[in-house]
């Protein structure tokens, strides 16, 4: 028995390190004055300095968060309007289909959204840049929203809403101190997975944005396609440090928000 | 009762998402399918699609795409297994899930340099007196990328429907008397097959789409329907083309949902 627990354990060591190993390998590299990824000549921050030094590649960045931080914001609300009102719909064929079409972009592949999407926005004369990229990671981050949304306001009593109507409140007081606290863990799922889904995509992005704006994940690309820069590994550091705080702070409020729950039930 | 038109406002912005963002760009797809390089109604796209060119590039794809989920089921799933046997489940499971939140083109860029011809995999190889060969831009190297980066999307469902599994139904199969093998065969997988399922639907349709691992890692050695489609997109400037091709992406995608989700109702029964 302890054996094949050995066994186990070394299993699980193998694929934690082949998951891990090429991420390190790019942070380890970073920090190399050589200029290529397999010889380490010595310790140097260089090329941290030049992707802060490289106005164009700071821009890019803040690009790629304001693109993040706004799509997610716009689909959460959307999304969330449209959770409540797919969950009030009794109508159960209408509600089916609503869902159906709700999955077609979550399960389409990106490169039939973004080929999709660049007909859509040339065909409207819309110019290819900043808002085209926007208008696209909203449009693909509204669904996932909605299903973080629907299970809260499903597993939701409706008693608590006719409670509240009762005691006099008003429908408003219903949606803003009743409804949205109770959903708001799943209106803070869907932020935090459209935030992912915007600073992940490439392939959308890659066919609804123009010549003058680019995101991090295009700007790589392009950078990757000519070889070996290194500036790109002092960026994957950058990015894994705040992809883990990212992850470290979701995984606070959700666990708060599971406290104050049970501090509620109790 | 007056709570049966308030939602209504509610859903318009949803409803006008829904026809602007999911309905047109469909019947868009659809509509320059079948229209020439000049716009004028044609078949010749789908005409061409039967060559034996495209035929073949696509039956290609799609093994690529098979190879690379039957890869990665091999791998996910003890490892799905064993983080249920673990301590700290959760945190095992979280630290499994971060890479897979670390940007795609940051990971497939720390391929080329691991793979390159300089780089430690040859290193190693060296070691054992092998001469460094070119690993990148060959189609191992694009499998074993995609793989990697599909890992922890498959363990995710698997690592789930293990998680719900009774463990007492385990039990009970070993005290009846059935090896480990059979225990697994007869019990655990047929009860997990859904997270299974999920695994391979959100690994075997993205495999056939990838276009920038087949650009970055394989060169132009592998053509996916992705990389065909971003091929007569961006650099053919032939839409009909890239939309015809788009058209069979979403029919396989279809056909393929249809077969996990049927098998799914049966399996429940």
């Amino acid at each position: 028995m302890t054996k094949r627990l050995r066994a186990g354990n070394l299993y699980l060591g193998i694929v934690f390190l082949i998951l891990y190993a090429p991420i390190f390998y790019l942070i380890f590299y970073s920090f190399n004055s050589g200029g290529t990824m397999n010889a380490f000549e010595s310790f140097t921050m260089e090329h941290y300095a030049a992707v802060f030094e490289d106005t164009r590649l700071t821009v890019i960045l803040l690009n790629t968060v304001l693109v993040a931080l706004l799509s997610g914001l716009v689909a959460t609300i959307i999304g969330t309007m449209g959770a409540i009102g797919i969950a009030a719909v009794r109508n159960k064929q209408l509600r089916g289909t609503l869902l159906s079409l709700n999955n077609v972009l979550i399960v389409s592949p990106d490169v039939i959204i973004g080929a999709s999407f660049l007909i859509l926005f040339t065909l409207i004369g819309a110019k290819l840049g900043f808002l085209s990229v926007l208008i696209s990671h909203i449009a693909f981050s509204v669904p996932i929203v909605v299903l973080m949304v629907l299970p809260k306001l499903q597993e939701m009593d409706r008693s608590l809403i006719d409670a509240a109507l009762d005691l006099g409140a008003t429908k408003r007081d219903v949606f803003t101190r009743v409804v949205l606290p109770y959903i708001s863990p799943g209106i803070y799922a869907g932020f935090f997975m459209a935030l992912t889904y915007s600073l992940d995509d490439f392939a959308v992005t890659f066919f609804v944005t123009g010549n003058g704006f680019s995101t991090l994940s295009v700007e790589i690309y392009s950078m990757a396609r000519t070889g070996i820069t290194l500036t790109i590994n002092a960026i994957s550091s950058l990015v894994f440090i705040v992809t883990v705080l990212v992850v470290i702070g979701y995984y606070v409020v959700l666990h708060r928000s599971r406290a104050a729950k049970v501090e509620v039930s109790r | 009762m007056m709570q049966n038109k308030w939602w209504k406002p509610v859903l318009v912005p949803y409803y006008l998402w829904i026809i602007l963002f999911v309905v047109t760009p469909i019947a868009l797809v659809l509509y320059y399918s079948f229209l020439d390089l000049d716009g004028n109604f044609t078949w010749a796209n789908y005409v061409n699609f039967f060559t034996p060119a495209y035929l073949q590039m696509a039956l290609a794809s799609f093994w690529y795409a098979f190879l690379i989920t039957l890869f990665t089921l091999l791998i996910a799933y003890p490892t799905a297994y064993l983080l249920t046997q673990t301590k700290h489940k959760t945190l095992w499971l979280m630290l499994i899930i971060i890479p897979s939140w670390i940007n795609l083109l940051l990971k497939t860029y720390a391929f080329i340099g691991i793979l390159g011809l300089h780089g430690p995999v040859n290193a190693v190889l060296e070691v054992f007196g092998l001469e460094p060969t070119q690993i990148l831009f060959t189609d191992f190297s694009f499998i074993l990328v995609s793989v990697y980066i599909f890992i922890p999307f498959m363990i995710l469902p698997i690592f789930n429907s293990l998680d719900r599994l009774d463990r007492s139904l385990i039990y009970a199969a070993r005290d009846l008397g059935a090896s480990g093998w059979v225990t697994f065969r007869r019990v655990i997988f047929p009860l997990t097959i859904n997270g299974v399922k999920s695994g391979i639907q959100v690994t075997f349709i993205p495999a056939l789409s990838l276009f920038m691992i087949t650009r970055l890692i394989a060169g132009n050695k592998v053509i996916t329907l992705g990389t065909a489609i971003e091929q007569q997109f961006l650099v053919a400037r032939n839409w009909g083309m890239g939309s015809t091709i788009a058209v069979f992406l979403v029919l396989i995608m279809v056909v393929s949902m249809l077969f996990t989700n049927a098998k799914k109702k049966g399996a429940g029964t």
